[in-house]
């Protein structure tokens, strides 16, 4: 086999702004043949994304390839002009990246996008390359494919904008495909179908490929070989399996052992003794604008315990926290914090209400305002409900970050020098600094590394036992809730479609969906992919999308079990089965699916 | 879409009415009314009582806000107390001597400040980019008149090149004409390059840290076309409010502009009302100029509003 890719000794350079070069890529050596797939994992700093936008040539602002050689198809593109380095990107290789809906511009429709590349570099008209482009919307299963490419991209799905990017990356045939993170920013059960679409079409291509991810059960799936990063250097190399159940490095094993397994595999937390419930939510209808998401939503979350809420983007699970802080008003229905009616808006609850419930968004970094320090960001809320003022105030910013494992010192820095896994552990110092009996994690852990994530999880726990403190968990992370909760609520297009402890939903009988979400969790076994991709449930899901506010069960268009003439006229009322599970679903108990995981 | 449109425009005839309710309330305080205004020193207290009585200015303001409004609505801008001329025969003369100014100003700055700022957003940091900095802000740190004579001394009095008086008359041809509105508009055009350049070019830098203009570059594009093509579009919401001002400002303030290259123009006339306490001219001309922001305004609004795909195609 030839190498379409080789890259030797690679160095790339970055600069803070205002700072000196210091070096992110370190002397990185790696070769890719024809049809192959390489994959390049680590931890976010460990340079993979540096290292794959290299192979284009390619350096972002503040960074710079200051040495090494990378050949594509027999030349060394640093020894090009940068007019003739510019000829190869998108051409002989393109780029997928990670999160589609902000790859498009949302200014121009989607096909102009799709043939931009090929257009301008003149391998054809666009009539003729619009039609190659049609054919690949039909490759990669997108529903309407003669007809999406006039679409803006804010109108089609995110897994559908996620292969529409595949489609705009093949539309030039390349010969190496760079695949940054691409499923991501996916639900599970969109990423599978993506994930096989990305396969497909390498294969029958015969593209090389490079495929940057942190995801090593992903990686199970796609790669041919795996090439391990750690702070810029190669940790180890070798063929997928290898690395998988044979790593010889240290710290693969460590990567290794963060992986946490399936969620019907995880030693569940027994419920614990009835609390009485810190958040009671009663039958819950809310929305933004005309548009109603949530609707008669009752959940409960005992004094000192965690409650998982689960479901694919777009449920409203978001919304549901939301609604429960006040921020979206609720328009029917009643929420109690800690025993008390709480008014339905922020700005009309009283200062011990707000005190009660604290809220930790997913993005670390915006959350925190980058012109104040560490010691203001936490030192204002101690004042606004503690009254705290100076001395005492200095004090109980220090406890605060020791309560969060980090060093009394960070009080003088800004939120910008530190990392994305010490920033969470700010903002929820931030949210302790109320004082509160619960405290709403709105995908806290989504944007972290999985060790970082990891020591984020164990110290959510630490503080649990320690303060007594309640979480509502908010996660698409099936396998996290699994470990973490002990209660759990499966939301599927603003309605319960399943709660009750964590180990009774974790485990038969299954509402169809939660069935479903189970079954795309992507598992190490190499070979998973096609099995479950290949399922009636996995082809039933992928051809309908979350429809709010549907007639009937919300599920029933995506359902294999639908009893048509009942599912899809009446809407399936909660029942409670045994030990608390509740389940609302027309199949008779017995009928409920039970195997197959 | 149609329906933020409507929105918007209904917004903009409720600030036209506000407009109007303060240039009334602003006059009415004014010491002195149109009484006294005309009878000037030589008043007695019957003669202002009874022109006063003829005039209708003794009913509540109330009253003549809404026969004054009313009058507006239906385009009797009143008459001149200076002239005894209809109010709107006098704009109207003017009216187009400001206008064509400001109209050829836009036509020469705002294609000019758009290309300027694209250009300096391509070469930000470079040299390109930091000369046009210096130069545009130079520009609009020096006052207009001064910039205005220094033309004038260069290409009027020494070169002799073009005229220092923008005057024309109907008989002049297209050379005569260009000659004659050469310098003002070219000082006009100095005075609002600067902000409409430098916000094209903040805004379209802004755009250039979203992954979609990564995006774009990684298809091997050049980055004239990445500008162009893929920012430009995204960055005309804050630009196209800017030039509206902009636009604005060159009917409304071009003052010292007309004052220096002596333009019979609509805001000399409006000086020329407030020497005179012309109160009907000064009300007819501030109620022009606040149109022309409105107006501008909210064409920059619905432009705006149109060039948003999330809008003009709801899911």
């Amino acid at each position: 086999m030839s190498d379409i890719l080789t890259i030797k000794n690679l160095r790339v350079e970055g600069r803070p702004p205002g700072g000196t070069y210091v070096p992110i890529v370190k002397g990185v050596s790696l070769n890719v043949a024809k049809g192959e797939v390489l994959a390049l994992i680590g931890e976010s700093g460990s340079g993979k994304s540096t290292i794959s936008l290299a192979s284009m040539g390619f350096a972002r602002p503040g960074c710079r390839i200051s040495g090494g050689e990378i050949w594509l198809n027999g030349r060394d593109i640093m020894k090009l002009s940068p007019h003739d380095r510019h000829a190869l990107r998108g051409n002989e290789v393109s780029y997928v990246a990670q999160s589609a809906a902000a790859s498009f511009n949302p200014a121009l429709r989607i096909g102009k996008q799709v043939i931009e590349a090929p257009l301008w570099h003149g391998a054809g008209d666009a009539a003729t390359l619009t039609a190659t482009a049609v054919d690949l919307y039909r490759k990669l299963d997108l529903p309407n494919p003669d007809t999406v490419g006039n679409k803006f991209p804010h109108q089609v799905s995110g897994g559908q904008l996620q292969r529409l990017m595949a489609a705009m990356a093949m539309s030039c045939g390349p010969d190496l495909l760079i695949l940054d993170e691409p499923t991501t920013a996916l639900d599970v059960t969109t990423q599978i179908e993506v994930l096989k679409a990305f396969k497909d079409i390498i294969r029958d291509q015969g593209t090389a490929a490079i495929y940057v991810t942190h995801d090593l059960a992903v990686v199970a799936q796609v790669a041919d070989r795996i090439l391990v990063l750690k702070n810029g250097e190669m940790v180890e190399e070798g063929p997928t399996a290898q690395i998988l159940h044979d790593p010889q490095h240290e710290y693969t094993r460590t990567l290794m052992a963060a992986v946490r397994p399936a969620p019907h595999l995880v030693d569940h937390v027994d419920a614990s003794a009835a609390q009485a419930p810190v958040i009671s939510a009663r039958n819950i209808t809310a929305g933004y604008g005309a548009l109603t998401i949530l609707s008669d939503v009752s959940v409960d979350v005992p004094a000192a315990s965690v409650v998982g809420v689960i479901g694919e983007s777009g449920c409203g699970k978001s919304t549901l926290a939301r609604v429960v802080a006040g921020l979206t008003p609720l328009r029917e229905g009643e929420i109690k914090l800690d025993g008390k009616v709480a008014a339905p808006s922020v700005k009309d609850r009283p200062r011990d209400t707000l005190k009660d419930c604290q809220i930790v968004f997913q993005m670390a970094d915006t959350a925190l305002n980058p012109r104040q320090r560490i010691g203001d960001i936490l030192g204002r809320p101690l004042e606004f409900y503690q009254g705290l003022k100076g001395r005492a105030r200095l004090d109980k910013v220090g406890e605060l970050l020791e309560l969060v494992d980090l060093p009394r010192s960070f009080a003088s820095r800004f939120p910008g020098e530190l990392s994305g896994g010490q920033k969470q552990r700010i903002n929820l110092a931030r949210a302790l600094a109320a004082d509160p009996k619960v405290i709403l994690c709105d995908e806290v852990t989504s944007a972290l590394d999985t060790v970082v994530a990891a020591g984020v999880i164990d110290l959510l726990k630490t503080l649990k036992d320690k303060l007594g403190v309640a979480y509502m968990f908010i996660s698409h992370d099936l396998s996290t809730v699994a470990s973490f909760a002990d209660e759990v609520v499966v939301l599927y297009a603003g309605r319960v479609v399943e709660k009750g402890p964590s180990k009774a939903v974790f485990s038969p009988p299954f509402h169809p969906y939660t069935k479903l979400l189970l079954s795309s969790v992507p598992e190490m076994r190499q070979g998973w992919l096609e099995g479950v991709a290949d399922t009636g449930e996995a082809k039933a899901a992928s051809a309908g999308s979350v429809v709010i506010g549907a007639k009937g069960c919300p599920f029933s268009n995506r359902c294999t079990h639908v009893i048509s003439g009942t599912c899809d006229t009446v809407a399936p009322p909660l029942r409670v089965l045994s030990d608390g599970l509740e389940i609302a679903c027309h199949l008779p108990t017995g009928e409920l699916p039970d195997r197959g995981l | 879409m149609h329906r933020i449109i409507l929105t918007r425009l209904a917004q903009g005839v409720l600030t036209l009415l506000l407009a109007s309710i303060i240039i009334f309330g602003a006059t009415e305080i004014l010491p002195g009314d149109v009484a006294e205004a005309i009878l000037g020193q030589s008043r007695t207290e019957e003669a202002l009582a009874t022109l006063r009585e003829e005039m209708g200015l003794n009913r509540p303001a109330i009253v003549r806000y809404f026969d004054w409004l009313g009058g507006m609505v239906q385009g009797d801008l009143g008459t001149s107390l200076a002239t005894k001329r209809p109010v709107a025969d006098m704009i109207e003369s003017r009216m187009w001597n400001t206008l064509r100014l400001a109209l050829l100003a836009a036509a020469i700055s705002v294609p000019l400040s758009l290309a300027l700022g694209l250009w300096s957003a391509m070469r930000a940091g470079g040299r390109v980019d930091k000369t046009l900095a210096m130069t545009t802000l130079a520009l609009i740190a020096v006052p207009e008149f001064f910039i205005g004579l220094i033309l004038m001394k260069v290409f009027a009095v020494e070169l002799k090149w073009l005229s220092a008086s923008a005057n024309t008359r109907p008989y002049f041809d297209f050379w005569q004409n260009a000659r004659a509105l050469a310098l003002p508009v070219a000082t006009l055009s100095f005075a609002v390059l600067a902000h409409m350049m430098r916000m094209t070019r903040s805004s379209v830098i802004n755009i250039f840290t979203s992954p979609y203009m990564e995006m774009a570059a990684l298809k091997g594009l050049p980055k004239r076309r990445l500008v162009v093509l893929h920012a430009l579009p995204n960055a005309l919401s804050p630009i196209l409010t800017v030039i509206a001002l902009n636009l604005s400002y060159m009917v409304s303030g071009v003052i010292i502009v007309e004052t220096v290259f002596g333009v019979p123009g609509l805001t000399r006339l409006l000086v020329d009302g407030v020497t005179l306490r012309d109160i009907p001219l000064i009300q007819a001309c501030a109620m022009i100029f606040g149109a022309v922001y409105i107006l501008l305004n909210l064409l920059a609004d619905v432009l705006s509003i149109m060039a948003n795909p999330r809008l003009r195609y709801p899911k």
